[in-house]
């Protein structure tokens, strides 16, 4: 495999393989000098065009602990403020000698464009809102973690704005190639117009799915929301879809809840929701730099074991 | 000049024969005609020129991407010998002066070219353009197209108003935009590929609401680019009505589906975007039944770093006028919706009417403006972008193999095109 463009470049047992290398990555990260030799002499660039904190420094740190180079261009004193195209940030990049790009960009399809433009190993680390690749594999690691690594029949609830999520457009792809029984709940304004080629059900009700999940899968939501009509308003938004303390109570014991971060607590998730023991989240940070590291290990590296 | 051997086609039917040509006008159609000058037609039909109610040339303003000379190169190559330019320049052809000068400039190009004015100042769908002055200087295709008329007060208006203006059409560029925020067709595919829509009703709303302004103003109403099953459906029940409408397709909404846009390469963005396989089939189904009435490419020029942007961001348009005739026969003709003769009924004779261009489109017999085409229709070629006479090469057929080709074009008598090359 030389891209990372989606989920769907990986069939069921790709992902397994992913999740297998990031067991033993992970098993890295917890050393004293958490540090393998595996991608040594290979540079890794990371070109984000949209802000992010955690993506960033998550696929930074998995690029240094595998000893790969790392160059990181800031766009906001970069050449791209000059008016330059992204063809031609790309090839410049790569005419450096880059062996990846880990790219961000607000526009669905940047990265696939970006693909046919270098020879290079393209790695989305999300594009409009079109997918989120990385983020759909920490989120199957993390739950496998806890659900078992069979997923068949789990049930799992993606609840936010499913219709500009790219979050939710890769996540529930890979639950769904991993067997499991996806439900999107949202608005009808936040459903996707339409769910052909969607491997899920969805329902506007989030109360009556309550007592019928294993895993509910929160999105952020984002404020400046309100002005493209999707919601009244938060308040509403919190009565309806937030994982308020009171729908909590209604979940099962077992019941895992997740987020991709970063989290509006009092809006899809109260604080003591996301501080209880059933939140996984902040254990989907920590695995995110094992599986960054999976997934650079895969296309970069030499396919020989991990040290 | 003698066009030799072919089969002549035009609104009377088709015939075996040969066509004098003299000072600019036909002289005599016959059989075993000879002149001093012979041109090869064996194989090949004859028909009225090609005449194109939808075009971009992009000149002012926007030259490096199109030019009235290399557009009308484009269009003459096409079989095109009369054009009708969209007023989305720079600045816009809002404005007598304005249109005078693309007047002038048309002087020497290789086919007729008729500005279209604005209907509202800089197309900005608030105050009225001098209609009325642009309508003296020939102008009788009034649009803002690029954008919509989005107030149906503005839009009555230019409707009433129009009426004092004969022969005028006021064409609609249909496409609500509170609902057509997006990039392409919303649906199956801009959901799976997470591009913001523009969905069919955004077209369909305006279509519904243009046909009732129609009837109630009595102005015809002309609808640019019909791509949805809907909209059709609507133009059919309004023309069952009696409502002065009428309608344009373009070869990619007949050729295309928006399942395209699946690999996020932007030479398949378009306004309004390429639809469903259904919209498609509905979009033939108005051709081959009278609903709609005028084959037209909205040919849109693009230079190349604004189609190397993402998806989201680059400009929406393609090429059309040196494909547009393929597209008809392969998707059409081949295809069994239609005949060759019905399919330049809908690229000649019914846009020359339409657009009031007595010269075109005519029935090809002694007296007439030698304005023609010959159309080799079994012709298979493959689509070289960088061989396009237009000076942008935003098209997204590169590679395409096609059938059928326009091999000569006469205007005014001069041959501008001969055996597929422009002879100026």
């Amino acid at each position: 495999m030389k891209n990372l463009l989606s989920i769907s470049d990986l069939d069921q047992a790709g992902i397994i393989e992913v999740c297998d290398l990031t067991d033993s990555f992970l098993t890295v990260t917890h050393r004293d000098i958490p540090k393998v030799p595996a991608l040594r002499g290979k540079t890794v660039a990371s070109v984000f065009y949209e802000d992010s904190t955690r993506t960033r420094l998550s696929f930074e740190t998995a690029a240094k602990r595998l000893s790969a180079d790392v160059m990181t261009m800031n766009m906001s004193s970069s050449s791209v403020q000059k008016g330059e195209s992204l063809r031609d940030t790309v090839q410049t990049i790569e005419a450096m000698g880059v062996d990846a790009i880990v790219i961000r960009h607000r526009h669905a399809g940047a990265p696939n464009q970006v693909a046919t433009w270098v020879d290079l190993s393209v790695i989305n680390a999300g594009d409009g809102r079109h997918e989120h690749p990385t983020q759909a594999l920490l989120d199957v690691y993390t739950a496998r973690r806890h659900l078992g690594d069979d997923l068949s029949g789990a049930r799992i609830a993606i609840v936010g704005d499913i219709r500009r999520s790219r979050v939710a457009r890769s996540t529930a792809k890979a639950f769904a190639q991993m067997g499991a029984k996806v439900t999107l709940v949202a608005p009808p304004t936040m459903l996707p117009d339409s769910l052909a080629g969607w491997p899920v059900t969805a329902t506007s009700d989030f109360d009556e799915i309550l007592s019928d999940v294993d895993l509910v899968y929160l999105l952020r939501i984002q404020h400046e929301r309100q002005d493209s009509m999707a919601f009244p308003s938060l308040r509403e938004y919190v009565s309806r879809y937030g994982l308020t303390n009171d729908r909590a109570t209604r979940l099962g014991p077992e019941v895992l809840i997740m987020h991709p971060g970063p989290m509006n607590r009092g809006v899809e998730i109260s604080p003591e929701v996301a501080e209880s023991d059933a939140s996984i989240i902040t254990e989907q940070v920590e695995n995110g730099v094992a599986v960054r590291m999976a997934v650079l290990y895969l296309l970069l590296g030499s396919g020989a074991p991990v040290a | 000049m003698v066009i030799r051997g072919g089969l002549v086609v035009d609104i009377n039917g088709e015939r075996k024969a040969d066509v004098r040509v003299e000072a600019g006008k036909v002289t005599e159609v016959g059989t075993k005609l000879r002149g001093d000058r012979e041109i090869d037609a064996s194989g090949c039909v004859v028909s009225p020129g090609l005449v194109d109610m939808h075009v971009h040339l992009r000149e002012p303003g926007m030259e490096e991407a199109e030019t009235i000379e290399t557009g009308s190169r484009a269009a003459a190559l096409g079989g095109f010998t009369a054009v009708i330019a969209m007023p989305n320049t720079e600045p816009p052809q809002d404005d007598p002066i304005i249109i005078s000068a693309v007047k002038a400039r048309a002087q020497t190009a290789l086919c007729d070219v008729y500005p279209a004015g604005a209907i509202t100042k800089q197309r900005e769908g608030l105050e009225l353009a001098p209609m009325g002055e642009m309508h003296s200087l020939g102008v009788r295709i009034f649009t803002d197209d690029g954008a919509c008329v989005a107030s149906a007060g503005v839009m009555r208006s230019a409707l009433q108003y129009a009426r004092s203006l004969p022969g005028a059409i006021v064409a609609q560029h249909a496409e609500d935009e509170t609902l057509a925020t997006g990039h392409m067709h919303e649906g199956e595919w801009s959901s799976r590929l997470g591009i913001p829509g523009r969905p069919a009703e955004a077209e369909e709303i305006i279509v519904a609401r243009d046909c009732i302004l129609a009837a109630q103003t009595g102005t015809p109403v002309h609808f640019l680019h019909l791509s949805t099953a809907g909209s059709v459906a609507i133009v059919r029940a309004a023309k069952a009505q009696g409502i002065p409408v009428t309608a344009e397709a373009a070869p990619h909404h007949f050729t295309f589906t928006d399942e395209s846009c699946a690999t996020f390469d932007p030479l398949f963005k378009v306004n309004p975007p390429l639809r469903t396989k259904d919209d498609v089939a509905a979009v033939k189904a108005g051709l081959a039944d009278g609903t709609i009435d005028v084959i037209a490419s909205d040919h849109a020029p693009h230079p190349t770093e604004t189609k190397e942007r993402t998806f989201e961001e680059a400009s929406p348009g393609m090429l059309g006028l040196e494909t547009a005739l393929a597209l008809g026969i392969s998707e059409l003709v081949d295809a069994g919706v239609m005949t060759l003769p019905e399919l330049l009924a809908l690229m000649s004779w019914s846009p020359a009417r339409l657009s009031g261009l007595a010269d075109h489109g005519a029935t090809i017999e002694k007296g007439v403006t030698a304005n023609l085409c010959v159309i080799d229709p079994n012709l298979e070629w493959v689509l070289d972008p960088a061989n396009l006479a237009s000076r942008a090469q935003n098209t997204p057929m590169g590679g395409r193999k096609l059938k059928g080709k326009n091999r000569h074009t006469i205007l005014r008598g001069e041959v501008v095109v001969l055996d597929g090359q422009a002879t100026r």
